[in-house]
């Protein structure tokens, strides 16, 4: 690992002028120092927030403030979350391991970066590692890629649980700038498709911190998590998917569906749910869902499996939604 | 920089670079070797210990991290009269290892794991060691031994 200055932030102006200056934070660093050991990150200046007063969950607007250095373990385990968004509960279970989600934050997790094997390989090429360098999953070796807003720079996959979760619930992020204003951001904004710029990830600008995640009042209905993964603990998905459905009588009332594994950012197609709205469940619809939601998708080679996959994921989470 | 920690109840320190890890910082400059270093890139939990009671990855935090943190050890596990304790115990007696090599990491594990689940069934137990990787006992006798240590029947396990 290359050296670097390491400092411990009392506040977050300390912090924000070290982020201005070119250093990097670590929350948990769960993703930070592996990629800092494998020289995908050089940062010259750490500066570590873990100690900074970001780590309360708190009642708001009928809703939840969650301070950015809440860990994983804790997130999952908050009595509000379990009872009112059980769904955030189970992404975050089904993610990492104990060990990791005991450091993990909500911030990092949310900034963590893809798992393409290529961006963490020097010796090959990859536009978000190296802008401009090319990318070597093109062509190459396909399967924890991305199949909807990717671009020909980029096929990378956001690979977080958490953050689909986020992203059924309308969760919105604060930002703290570097002359002290917050602002509120849905998770939609927050994240940039790769175009001809991969290495720019989120609408993050430098001093920017994360500050908290803001989740709106709970809305009921119900709620679920499912996770295809290649073994059946501790690995990233192949396929997701988070839902929260209001059905009566086998109708869709109303329906949020965001996916994991198949985009570039937390995919979320509202076209589709649109189109649920008020239709009664069964085969026809299920595989209606499915063609409109990969109406836009890219199958390279090594990656068809996940149209597969997200055909029966919709079909199992529907299925017992109306049950 | 200098670092200090209460390590298995002892204060302790010594000089880390920012780039040290706190399982080098343990093995390297405290001496504690019984921390093992499988994978280096977090994922197989040898180098399991507790800093502030929970359990984390040694090898997936920097020593400074952990500057004026409370840090257990396997090396802190045994009973103040030098015999095992009921995990560690637990393991010998169901022969929860071969090589040994995991063992560190699985046993931090399981002691966290029966901190706040005193009597974990079978599927918490392969659940909460999902972070855990064994290579030479197929995890079975692992299982057996934690039930064993929370003071359950051991069961024939699932899958055998
Ligand atoms: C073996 C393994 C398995 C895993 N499995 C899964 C899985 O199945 N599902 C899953 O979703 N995840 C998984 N993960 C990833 C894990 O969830 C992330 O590493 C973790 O959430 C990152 O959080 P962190 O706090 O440790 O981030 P860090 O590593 O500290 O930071 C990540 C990035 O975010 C930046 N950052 C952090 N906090 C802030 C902030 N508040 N403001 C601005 N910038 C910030 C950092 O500078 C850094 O660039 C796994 C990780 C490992 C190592
Ligand atoms: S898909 Fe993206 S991250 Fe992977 S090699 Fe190509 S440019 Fe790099
Ligand atoms: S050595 Fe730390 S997880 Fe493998
Ligand atoms: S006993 Fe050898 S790796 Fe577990």
């Amino acid at each position: 690992m290359k050296p670097f200055d390491y400092t411990r932030a009392d506040d977050l102006q300390t912090a924000q002028r070290a982020l201005h200056e070119g250093g990097t934070v670590i929350a948990g660093g769960t993703n930070l120092i592996d990629l800092m050991k494998l020289e995908v990150m050089t940062p010259g200046a750490v500066v570590d927030i873990s100690r900074l007063d970001l780590n309360d969950i708190r009642d708001h607007d009928g809703g939840l403030y969650i301070g950015a250095m809440v860990t994983n373990s804790d997130l999952a385990a908050d009595l509000r979350v379990r009872r009112d968004y059980p769904v955030l509960s189970r992404a975050l279970l089904a993610g990492a391991s104990g060990q990791l989600r005991n450091k993990a934050t909500t911030g990092g997790n949310l900034l963590q970066r893809t798992r393409c094997p290529y961006f963490y390989d020097r010796d090959t090429s990859c536009n978000k590692r190296t802008p401009g360098s090319g990318c070597a999953a093109i062509g190459g070796e396909l399967r924890n890629h991305a199949i909807l807003g990717t671009s020909d720079d980029c096929v990378a996959l956001h690979p977080s649980d958490m953050a689909v979760a986020l992203r059924v619930l309308d969760a919105q992020v604060e930002i703290e700038s570097l002359d002290g204003t917050r602002h509120l951001r849905p998770l939609d904004d927050f994240y940039r498709l790769p175009g001809t710029t991969p290495h720019i990830e989120t609408s993050l600008e430098p001093g920017d911190i994360i500050t908290a995640v803001v989740l709106p009042k709970p809305t009921g209905g119900q709620q679920s998590y499912r996770k295809i993964r290649d073994r059946a603990s501790y690995a990233f998905a192949l396929v997701s998917i988070a839902s929260v459905i209001n059905a009566r009588d086998g109708k869709i009332e109303n329906i949020a569906l965001a996916f994991g594994g198949i985009g570039a950012r937390p995919w979320r197609d509202t076209r589709v749910e649109d189109m649920m709205r008020g239709q009664t469940v069964d085969d026809q619809l299920i595989q209606k869902a499915g063609d409109l939601l990969l109406s836009d998708a890219r199958l390279l080679e090594g990656l068809e499996f996940k149209a597969d996959l997200v055909h029966r994921l919709l079909s199992s989470t529907l299925t017992e939604a109306v049950q | 920089m200098k670092i200090s920690m209460t390590v298995n109840g002892k204060t302790m320190s010594g000089e880390a670079e920012g780039r040290t890890l706190l399982s080098t910082f343990l093995r390297e400059e405290l001496g504690l070797t019984g921390t093992h270093i499988g994978c280096d890139t977090s994922q197989c939990g040898a180098c399991t210990v507790h800093v502030d009671g929970k359990q984390v990855k040694s090898c997936t935090m920097f020593a400074a991290e952990a500057d004026g943190a409370e840090v257990a050890t396997i090396e802190g596990q045994a009973n103040a009269d030098g015999t095992l304790n009921k995990v560690q115990q637990a393991f010998q007696d169901h022969h929860g290892l071969q090589c040994g090599f995991c063992t560190p990491g699985m046993v931090m594990a399981a002691v966290s794991l029966l901190e706040t689940n005193a009597k974990p069934s079978e599927a918490e137990i392969r659940e909460h060691l999902q972070g855990n990787i064994c290579r030479c006992t197929g995890y079975h006798n692992i299982v057996k031994a934690i039930m064993a240590a929370s003071g359950q029947e051991v069961p024939a396990v699932a899958a055998e």
